[in-house]
């Protein structure tokens, strides 16, 4: 191997990352290139220097504490509202038992658990506006943002750009329903930020979408092709009817 | 919400990491109070997103959210980091001047901090996570988020200007 080649790799050879093959071309060469093995060793000299200069720092205890409290707060917080929420179900089912029978009460428990999925839709809607999180990555290119979620989820969302439309693709972020990860894509119309979440779904294609508007902000949904679509905005329902027929077609 | 064990298993696998966490926040904030705002943001995040992680190496897992928090933390009070392009050819390459093995291995501790806190950012994150957390360049390239090769010429270039930084203060120092 020349000199020039060997130098780019001393780092790599210094941090241990080349296969053997590599090593051992880079240490045939230093056996003869004194510059480069000079290299090496500023290279292991500031490696030792650092790593035992002292230099980490250690959480302090005071943060430990109120970490553990906090994540206590946090998951108490939640189980709670759940609790609440698992005891009213159970007295409106025993109730609606009573007037309708079996088939009434799993319609409702759904439509009860769709309910709560619209809630955390809404919120993390908002969320994002207000954390000023609404992209991990920023790119209008389509073929930017479907790699970019390809090692962070088990199933790829489809993402259409929709700027010629005047919907452009701004970018996406990782956000979590239901304990899964969940592509979240970001598309703009004018001043509106549009949130598109998206995840698999055994639900059977319903070209019927629902509408429905939750504190101010607009929300549809359908399902398509195994999967299962959530689109929300605070834009007026007319254009947004018209993003999700683009995003249908 | 977390089953019973399911919390207790949060807490036993991501708990003994929040020195690695506090150490990564503190050098990217290069702050005290900062730095724990950011690790306690990153903390709830985590526990937030517990149910849906599979993987193994809890450390990298919890590392790469402290890394975003901070960015989502940068990004929400506008400050711009002091980013360096990664395909920004550095002019100084060929100006490496000779240090001496014996200044690196003496360097006090003083001046490697200060050293370190005078590299841009990313730099920094990439000398963090390889020196003082011992990770792969695999690994730190699943962090940053970033392929290897950007990895490994990082890290090359963060060290360059390191060794130049504490050769230039030497010089100072004796002359």
């Amino acid at each position: 191997m020349s000199c020039p080649e060997t130098k780019n790799l001393l780092n790599a050879y210094v941090d241990g990352e080349l296969d053997s093959g590599g090593s051992l071309s880079v240490e045939n060469h230093l056996q003869r290139c004194d510059s480069c093995l000079t290299e090496v060793q500023h290279l292991r000299a500031l490696a030792t220097a650092i790593e035992s200069g002292g230099l980490r720092f250690k959480a302090p205890q005071r943060l430990k504490r109120n970490v553990k409290t906090a994540i206590r707060a946090a998951n108490s917080g939640k189980s709670s509202s759940y609790w609440g929420w698992r005891w009213t179900t159970a007295f409106a089912s025993a109730v609606v038992v009573v007037i309708l029978g079996w088939t009434a009460i799993t319609h409702w428990t759904r439509s009860s658990e769709e309910g709560l999925l619209v809630n955390d839709i809404v919120s993390s809607h908002i969320r994002s506006m207000m954390a000023n999180h609404i992209t991990d990555v920023v790119s209008s290119d389509s073929h930017t943002v479907k790699p970019w979620f390809g090692g962070k989820l088990d199933y790829s969302p489809p993402t259409k750009d929709l700027a010629e439309q005047g919907f452009p693709l701004t970018g996406g972020r990782l956000d979590y329903f239901n304990g899964r990860p969940v592509a979240a894509l970001v598309y703009r119309r004018n001043q509106h930020f549009i949130n598109l979440f998206v995840w698999p779904s055994n639900k059977p294609n319903s070209q019927q979408q629902e509408q429905l508007t939750r504190q101010g902000y607009n929300v549809i949904h359908w399902a398509q092709e195994g999967m299962t679509y959530w689109l929300v905005s605070d834009l007026n329902l007319t254009e947004l009817n018209e993003c999700a027929r683009l995003l249908k077609e | 919400m977390l089953e019973q064990d399911e919390f207790i298993g949060f807490n036993d696998a991501v708990l003994p990491h929040l020195d690695a966490a506090y150490n990564l926040a503190r050098w990217l904030t290069r702050n005290d109070q900062d730095a724990e705002d950011v690790v306690q943001e990153a903390s709830l995040r985590a526990f937030k997103y517990w149910k849906g992680f599979s993987g193994r190496d809890c450390r990298s897992w919890l590392l790469a959210i402290v890394r975003n928090t901070f960015y989502s933390w940068v990004r929400q009070r506008s400050v711009q980091p002091e980013l360096t392009s990664d395909g920004e050819v550095d002019d100084i390459d060929d100006a490496v001047p000779n240090p001496e093995n014996a200044l690196l291995q003496n360097a006090d501790r003083e001046m490697l901090r200060a050293a370190l806190e005078e590299l841009p950012l990313e730099f920094r994150e990439a000398i963090v996570l390889r020196e003082m957390e011992g990770l792969s360049y695999k690994e730190i390239a699943d962090i940053s988020n970033i392929p290897i090769g950007t990895v490994m010429s990082r890290l090359t270039r963060a060290r360059k200007r390191l060794q130049i930084y504490l050769t230039n203060v030497a010089a100072r120092n004796y002359s």
